[in-house]
């Protein structure tokens, strides 16, 4: 099967590669581009611990076809910082220990960033239901749901 | 409420500072198991039973064979023979011999070019079954018309006359059981059930393995324990175990599932067989869920007596646990020591039956065996609670084991902090809000043993006066910050100036994995006595210098002093400065510690949850969570609080949502998260936390263990809190809101 | 004689005793004295059990053990 020539942008920078027709998304920005900060959990849309944006809409990347990213803007994890100056959200994962083993971080990140452009300020309920999507087995999200409505107050300039 | 007979007024010991793997893990830059790759290297796949007991008749890869790019195949006919014991069912899990015996089971495993033709040539090679008849449940498989499994498994303790399904048998107790029901003014016998679960870490099991013919070989792998991995895979592959090298990746997620083999020794053999060049296997989450370490399910009798005033006289408990195939999987030993260990009970007796069943190789699951006996005695203690018109929380301090007292296990118990722990959770003012109609709230404690073991650390003094210390244990939860903080603490130094590293096989003696909720206790033991030997070295040192002798030198904020006027008058050395002339003063400083260390302590808790119950429905909604356990000491009292916040989360959904579900034909039917589902955010509300200190007098900062005994509260609480609301009384889990629906009608139809 | 205390499940292997005296010094001679006593014990020492003296699992052999200490066998226990 011949390959497909894709031509993206991801965190801002201009990439290509060559796409298996089945290989997702995901496959490609670990296995192509080196990205391996976004992660795979189960494949099936089911963890979050691969999403994305793709043109500011956030997405589980193992759900896309690399082909798909053809011409579009693609976020990941890496591209989350502003070069060494960590996003609020980073910082307050650290501060708030709200990663224990760290694997489903990347993907919560990226899902709370997209929360927190469409909704600056949401309740403890919208941070809970807007990250239902990614699963985390280590820390009962108690810590990840203070996180990310501190970076929120922060970013909001409230604190 | 700090009851100390340690130190207090520690500089670092009880802050929270930032972990240091906190940066890599929040830009992505952390390297997990799937991470890495190497050149050369290719991808494998792996072709599983279809079928939960089938006889292999034939295996044909010469349709795989022939794909340009395919580079190996391997069946069980790759591996040596001859294995006994442990070695050999950690070798047939990984390989099917003669047998497939699960849905799931590896037979046949293929490394190819590129992953998408690994997986195409895994889907070329043909197996023929014979398919046998199968059991799934662990009392049909008692059964006398039960499938023999495989004959001759039984080990001595079994007595005559069993099914050969029962492998193990265990009993043991004291006191008067008959004088002891006698005594009591109730006694009330129940059965409970509990499904398996899966530990559901979100990272897939996944390395990068190299071997060559000369058996010498290189493995990256995510794991809680490098040496087990390299002693497992070389005795599975026939190989020396020093001559495999094995480096700990970053791991997402243990809870005991990654302290064992499942898949790794195919790697090495792919490679072996390919020419020695590297192989990258990552297993799908449906081969997770299919292969890896599940936990045993249950079937569980208890009989309790009790006084009019909750005394309790008597108790007697006798589990049925399967763990898959395999004997020794089961942790029904554990549970039954776990079962009566939160109570003085002048007589208990507990028996408990190991049974094979076709299903995967069972492996340690957080407090392994415990939540289960949880379930089933601290339910029937709550009926009885209820029965007597007595609070439950009164009747388990009443009984509360404590210091001096004889364990249900046998020992008597050193400092324990159980009656703290109940104290602290009497006063909390989660038990004074009130509830609503369908609201109940329930109440459990718990037990888990902890562990030490095998511990190997070394720590150097850097030439600017930094410290590097080295360990063995992976960082599940952030170990390497409470770890860091120890050192620095006896070292006298800054956190920051501390770094700790996760090494590979060849930079320590053999440690044991990160289990047991060892890591803190026993990396962080050996940790301190290491950095108090290279104190020793460096007062030495300045000693030496200043020309006097090394006892009259102390060791006060991160450097030598004399001690006292006596000793002389020089400034204190730091150690900066006795680091930074170490080359011309008797060369490196580095301290260095290994034990198997004993000394560790047990670890109590109590957890209380409101829930509200939909009666139309039967769902289960978690309003209020509190959990209460003792640490001994909070190093870093985040991640203490985050492991009791996982492990009562984890414990909710084995309450009410998890668990495997196979169909008639013996096949796991929910291997994807969308049908095995654990908790999401939106399930839950915020965990309240209370952490107790009564420090363990076997480790230098009173440390406990905090990861395991979490798990253990939430599945009777559940229960309980459950009865509460509903008047409905649940003896099997998951409490899924069909089963709750049920039992909330047979109770309306006067069944209940 | 050091008072080893069995789990009951042992004591048919051990001519029906649950608590068993032996001469020892050490973990290791007192694992040696009761199943130079009972050698139907062997399987279960060579299988793995947990020595806890004066209610600290041991794992030291060469460990002391004194007649007045408390011993006991106990089920090895893994953890998670």
């Amino acid at each position: 099967m011949s390959k497909i020539h894709v031509t993206t942008t991801v965190n801002g920078d201009p990439v290509e590669f060559l796409a298996d027709p089945r290989d997702t998304l995901l496959d490609c920005l670990r296995d192509q581009l080196g990205l391996t900060g976004t992660k795979e959990g189960c494949g099936t849309g089911d963890c979050g611990a691969c999403s994305v944006t793709v043109d500011g809409v956030l997405v589980c990347s193992c759900l896309v076809l690399g082909a798909e990213a053809q011409g579009k803007q693609i976020g990941t994890v890496e591209g989350i910082a502003n070069g060494s100056e960590l996003h609020p959200l980073q910082r307050k994962f650290i501060e708030h220990a709200a990663l224990q083993c760290g694997f489903c971080t990347p993907g919560i990140l990226v899902a709370a960033k997209a929360l927190l452009e469409q909704n600056p300020d949401p309740t403890e309920t919208e941070v809970r239901y807007w990250l239902a999507g990614n699963l985390c087995r280590c820390t009962g999200y108690d810590k990840i749901i203070r996180a990310v409505l501190d970076a929120g107050a922060e970013m909001r300039g409230a604190n | 409420m700090p009851k100390d007979d340690l130190k207090t007024g520690y500089r670092i010991v009880g802050t929270r500072p930032d972990r240091p793997d906190g940066l890599d893990k929040v830009t992505g830059r952390a390297r997990y198991g799937a991470d890495i790759s190497a050149p050369g290297m290719l991808h494998a796949a792996v072709v599983r039973s279809p079928h939960a007991h089938a006889r292999i008749i034939r295996i044909d890869a010469s349709k795989a064979l022939v794909l340009d790019g395919v580079k190996a195949v391997i069946t069980r006919a790759d591996f040596p023979t001859g294995l006994t014991g442990e070695d050999w069912n950690l070798q047939e899990n990984t390989i099917a011999g003669d047998v497939a015996l699960y849905d799931g089971h590896a037979v046949a495993a293929v490394a190819a070019t590129s992953k998408l033709l690994a997986q195409d040539a895994a889907r070329l090679i043909e197996v023929v079954y014979e398919v046998l008849p199968h059991v799934i449940d662990v009392d049909a498989a008692m059964q006398p018309d039960a499938p023999v499994i495989r004959a001759g498994t039984a080990d001595h303790s079994v007595p005559e006359g069993m099914h050969p399904n029962v492998v193990k048998y265990i009993d043991f107790g004291h006191g008067d059981l008959e004088a002891g029901f006698a005594a009591a003014d109730l006694v009330r016998a129940q059965t409970y059930k509990t499904e398996a679960t899966h530990q559901g870490y979100i990272e897939p099991h996944a390395c990068l393995g190299q071997m060559g013919a000369d058996g010498k070989g290189e493995m990256w792998v995510c794991t809680q324990g490098q040496w087990y991995i390299r002693r497992m895979c070389s005795a599975v592959l026939g190989t020396d175990a020093s001559q495999l090298r094995v480096t700990p990746s970053e791991i997402g997620g243990g809870f005991g599932g990654k302290t064992t083999i499942f898949m790794e020794p195919l790697a090495l053999a792919l490679s072996r067989k390919a020419g020695g060049r590297p192989v990258k296997l990552v297993m799908s989450r449906a081969e997770v869920l299919r292969a890896t370490g599940p936990t045993a399910s249950a079937s569980m009798d208890v009989k309790l007596g009790m006084k009019a005033d909750g005394t309790l006289t008597a108790a007697q408990v006798n589990f049925r646990m399967q763990g898959g195939a395999f004997i020794g999987s089961s942790p029904v030993g554990e549970a039954l020591s776990c079962a009566l260990a939160c109570y003085t009970i002048p007589a208990v007796h507990h028996e408990g039956y190991e049974v094979l069943a076709n299903r995967p190789k069972a492996a340690a699951y957080r407090a392994p065996g415990s939540p289960m006996a949880a379930f089933a005695v601290e339910s029937l203690l709550d009926e009885m609670c209820r029965e007597l018109g007595l609070d439950p929380l009164a009747v388990r301090l009443k009984n509360a084991a404590r210091e001096g007292a004889k364990a249900s296990y046998g020992p008597t118990y050193n400092r324990i902090g159980l009656v703290e722990t109940l104290e602290a959770t009497m006063a909390h003012a989660n038990l004074k809000v009130p509830l609503g109609p369908n609201q109940g709230r329930g109440v459990a404690s718990g037990f888990w043993f902890n562990h030490g073991g095998e511990t190997s650390v070394s720590l150097a003094i850097g030439e600017d006066g930094t410290v590097t210390v080295s360990v063995g244990t992976p960082d599940i939860g952030g170990s390497r910050a409470s770890l860091g903080m120890m050192t620095a603490e006896t070292l006298g130094i800054p956190y920051e100036a501390v770094r700790v590293n996760i090494v590979e096989t060849g930079a320590l003696g053999v440690n044991e994995p990160t289990h047991g909720s060892r890591a803190t206790f026993a990396s962080g033991l050996a940790a301190v006595e290491a950095a108090k030997q290279a104190i020793k070295t460096m007062c030495a040192r300045a000693a030496a210098e200043w020309g006097i002798d090394a006892d009259a030198v102390e060791w006060i904020d991160g450097a030598a002093a004399p001690a006292g006027p006596n000793a002389g008058k020089f400034p204190p050395m730091s150690i900066a400065e006795i680091g930074a002339k170490m080359g011309s003063t008797g060369g490196p400083i580095s301290g260095h510690h290994e034990v198997t260390a004993g000394g560790f302590g047990a670890s109590f808790g109590a957890h209380v949850v409101d829930v509200e119950v939909d009666p139309e429905t039967g769902r289960t909604t978690v309003l209020r969570y509190l959990v209460v356990q003792d640490a001994g000491r909070a190093i870093h009292p985040a991640y203490v609080e985050g492991q009791y916040h996982g492990g009562a989360v984890q414990g909710i959904g084995w309450a009410l949502n998890e668990e495997y579900v196979y169909g008639a034909d013996g096949r796991l039917q929910n291997t994807v998260f969308l049908d095995y589902r654990i908790p999401v955010a939106s399930d839950l509300p915020m965990i309240d936390t209370v952490i107790v200190e009564v420090p363990n007098p076997g480790h230098p900062y009173g440390v406990r263990g905090v990861g395991e005994t979490g798990i253990t509260p939430p599945l009777p609480a559940l229960a309980n809190a459950i009865a509460a609301a509903t008047g409905a009384r649940l003896r099997s889990l998951p409490m899924s809101p069909p089963k709750v629906l049920a039992a909330i009608k047979a109770k309306a139809n006067g069944q209940g | 004689m050091v008072k080893v205390n069995l789990w009951s499940g042992l004591r048919r292997f051990a001519a029906d005793q649950t608590v068993v005296p032996v001469e020892a010094r050490t973990v290791r001679e007192m694992l040696d004295a009761l199943t130079a006593a009972h050698p139907a014990l062997l399987p279960f020492i060579k299988a793995g059990v947990s020595v806890s003296v004066n209610g600290q699992i041991v794992t030291d052999l060469n460990a002391p053990v004194a007649p007045e200490d408390e011993v006991y066998l106990i089920q090895r226990i893994k953890g998670g």
